[in-house]
């Protein structure tokens, strides 16, 4: 950690850019921080090593949890009003003020970036050290690993985030941070692998819990997209610059590989650990079918690596790289759906509690948009359907069905039970409060996708359009034109959205506050092997 | 023992389970990526596609930088609606080296990868500095800053060095020269221009931002712009051998 200070300040005062020294900066501070907290933590230790088990129960470690869910919620609300403001300025341009820093084309990744990668990504890290505690019986490995994972992960966030907006990146969606930044997350995701991987080895239970083969799915896929999808040379270690390996259509190729599978292992296998989770406990009943999550589970993994070339039909990618693709989507559905009903049937016996309980009610919902979104995605991916959906918003209305309402729901669902148990506190502050949430959200997820829905299949409709003499009848300009209304509603959808996450951080904030006391964490059932 | 209870060798032993996944997460990225390799049939063979100028290869890090990719894609696809809006549809060959692709994944404005000739200069300019002053509906941000900022090129040959090392055909003449050659494609009737044209064929050499005292980000990207997609003559090349 001192040789990276030391060498974090030499780089800053030979940096090629004010905005590499910036970070070569922030690098330093960071490791001399580090320095301090470690040789503090040492110091100041106790005179006994913390027990794994008190009074034969595990002795969880809450702490690094705490952190991730509370900056969760707060990158989440960060995340969501970027979104917002681009939303705002595709329909009003005037908002992007002309000026480097808040132009769209910076403002677009940070928005995906910070929902993706800082939301999503610390709710994983939160859920996963927590069910992989709770279901191993076993205290989180390592004692200092666990605070290095979720700080270092969160600092390669502020990295990647200031990078964008100082117009540093790779220029590959959802893949922008350079590569320095790509090496310092390396170095966590290692970590986060072994501190997983070593809970399990501590597990007090014979078998891996189904949750957690989502979770080292999503660790170990992450980890491989991210290094082949991150090949780059440097153009100097002075300078922030690097340039890919791959180039034209075989980065394309290894772009979208790496892309479409972030949806597929980070989007989609984390959140389904979460779901195998959260709701089985929420509802109070056992996974539906344990043959079931196998099959799905296998099948899942196996056919999504495939699907990425559906970003490619009609380009120079070669036709049989774009044919795998659109097969392997359509197969893809049926997977999909296997995890949709595991977890919506783990609700026999307990559909009741969807009137009384609005968290499950957010988990469920949750499920059921990532039903209608793992449909349309396939449907998506036909060549002839995607020659008129490509390029236009209804790409964006497919994400946001996903994001909005798969990750986003489950994330909150998850967050509203975790606070409670992390925190000690009996129940939620307001149920009513988490009722108002799904209400407006909902609400706002929904004039979202339609708004977008009927944007881009209207505008790809005019761009094929012709007249009778035999002519294109709209200018390109024409179809933008045709947009802005949509732009606006979308907006508003995308409002409301933040207006919820806003009232659940009130409501998560005031739990935390709150001095109801739960009477025994141990009460809690107990989980049950789903077989 | 049912086939079922066999999945236990799964559950029960971390290792497995990891390794389990690794082969099966692995197989369908190695079966539609290491393909494109080896098949010679990936890229067409076409005259004309070269590397870019230093002065392009700067205009296309600030394409990349400001992030024009989120709204522009580079892509003609072979429908007949594309082919009629945008010019001869996109070969693999044209983006052959670049590193990284820019094909785009969204249409907010159109597709660029033809926008090489199609309007002036003075348009371009005019457009980057403020969209709607020539495009009164458009819902581009404007990039007047570009035209007041000196362009920052003392490292590009190193930046050309890292794509010789993967494979984009810079010679050594082509990287010694890149300062003079920066000088040579922004400034009007200087000498250094028939040896830019010799080494680049069909690159462009003017003051691109209308101003002359200076090579600013504005002169680097409007170069750029103009030379993507001219490159491949069209008139010359067969398609028919180049079936896939």
């Amino acid at each position: 950690m001192l040789a990276l200070a030391v060498m974090s300040i030499i780089i800053a005062a030979k940096a090629y850019t004010p905005e590499y020294a910036f970070h070569a900066y922030l690098f330093a501070a960071a490791s001399v921080a580090t320095v301090f907290a470690i040789f503090n933590r040492y110091f100041s230790r106790p005179a006994e090593p913390i027990p794994q088990e008190i009074d034969g129960k595990p002795n969880y470690n809450l702490g690094p949890i705490k952190f991730a869910t509370a900056i969760a919620m707060f990158w989440g609300i960060a995340g969501f009003t970027v979104g917002l403001i681009a939303a705002l300025q595709l329909a009003y341009p005037v908002l992007n003020f002309d000026f480097a820093y808040t132009n769209f084309g910076r403002l677009r990744p940070l928005h995906t970036s910070a929902v993706i990668f800082a939301f999503g990504g610390n709710v994983l890290l939160a859920t996963s050290f927590y069910v992989v505690q709770r279901t191993c019986h076993a205290r989180l490995a390592g004692e200092i690993a666990p605070w290095f994972v979720v700080l270092g992960y969160n600092f390669f966030i502020l990295i990647a985030g200031t990078g964008y907006l100082l117009g540093i990146t790779q220029g590959k969606e959802y893949a922008e941070p350079e590569w320095y930044a790509d090496l310092w997350l390396t170095v966590v995701w290692v970590v986060y692998l072994l501190v997983f991987l070593t809970t399990l080895w501590k597990r007090k239970e014979p078998h891996i819990y189904v949750a957690n083969w989502f979770y080292l799915a999503f660790i170990v896929t992450i980890a491989m997209l991210h290094l082949g999808n991150n090949a780059t040379v440097p153009v100097s270690i002075f300078s922030p610059k690097s340039y890919i390996v791959w180039s034209g259509v075989q980065d394309a190729m290894v772009q979208w590989w790496y892309g479409h599978n972030a949806v597929g292992f980070f989007l989609t296998a984390g959140f389904l650990a979460i779901m195998y989770y959260f709701v089985p406990k929420q509802a109070d009943r056992p996974v539906y079918s344990y043959r079931l999550s196998i099959v799905h589970f296998w099948a899942l993994i196996f056919t999504y690596i495939w699907a990425g070339p559906h970003h490619l039909h009609y380009t120079a990618l070669p036709d049989w790289a774009q044919t795998l693709g659109m097969v392997f989507s359509v197969v893809l559905w049926m997977p999909s759906w296997g995890g949709m009903i595991n977890g919506l049937m783990t609700l026999q016996g307990a559909w009741d509690k969807l009137r009384t309980d609005p968290v499950l009610r957010m988990m469920v919902v949750s499920v059921a948009f990532y039903g209608m979104s793992t449909f349309e995605g396939p449907l998506m991916s036909i060549k002839s359907v995607n020659s008129l959906s490509h390029y236009t918003d209804w790409t964006i209305g497919h994400v946001h069905s996903g994001a909005l309402g798969w990750v986003g729901y489950i994330s909150f669902g998850a967050i509203y039970c975790l606070v409670p148990w992390l925190w000690n506190r009996s129940r939620l502050y307001s149920l009513k409060l988490v009722n108002w949430h799904f209400w407006i959200s909902t609400l706002g997820i929904v004039l979202y996708i339609s708004a977008m829905w009927v944007s881009g299949i209207l505008q790809g409709l005019m761009w094929r359009a012709y007249t009778s003499l035999g002519f294109l009848e709209f200018s390109f300009i024409e179809t933008t034109e045709a947009m802005h209304p949509f732009y606006v509603i979308r907006a508003i959808g995308g409002g409301l959205f933040v207006l919820g996450a806003l009232i659940m951080a009130y409501n998560i904030w005031m739990t935390i506050r709150s001095t109801e006391l739960a009477t025994s964490p141990a009460a809690r059932p107990q989980m049950v092997p789903a077989e | 023992m049912s086939v079922w209870a066999k999945h236990q060798v799964f559950e029960k032993n971390s290792i497995i389970l990891l390794v389990g996944i690794l082969i099966v997460v692995a197989i369908g990225g190695l079966v539609e990526i290491a393909p494109l390799y080896y098949l010679k049939s990936t890229i067409e063979k076409v005259d004309g596609v070269r590397p870019y100028t230093p002065l392009e290869l700067a205009g296309r890090n600030i394409y990349v930088r400001e992030g024009c990719y989120n709204c522009h894609s580079q892509m003609i696809r072979p429908l007949r609606d594309e082919v009629e809006r945008y010019g001869a549809y996109s070969l693999a060959a044209e983006s052959m080296y670049d590193h990284p692709f820019q094909w785009g994944s969204k249409r907010t404005g159109p597709d660029l990868a033809r926008v090489g000739g199609k309007y002036s200069d003075e348009w371009q300019r005019a457009h980057l500095v403020n969209p709607r002053a020539v495009v009164p509906t458009s819902i581009m941000p404007g990039y007047p800053f570009l035209a007041k900022t000196t362009l920052n090129a003392t490292h590009i040959q190193e930046d050309m060095r890292v794509q010789k090392l993967l494979g984009t055909p810079y010679t050594d003449e082509m990287i010694a020269k890149a300062g003079t050659d920066i000088v040579a494609q922004a400034t009007p009737d200087d000498a250094g221009a028939a040896d830019l044209a010799k080494r680049y064929p069909k690159s462009i050499a003017r003051d691109f931002d209308g101003n002359a005292g200076a090579i600013t980000e504005m002169d680097a990207l409007i170069a750029y712009l103009q030379m993507l997609g001219t490159l491949v003559d069209f008139k010359t090349y067969d398609r028919k051998a180049n079936v896939r």
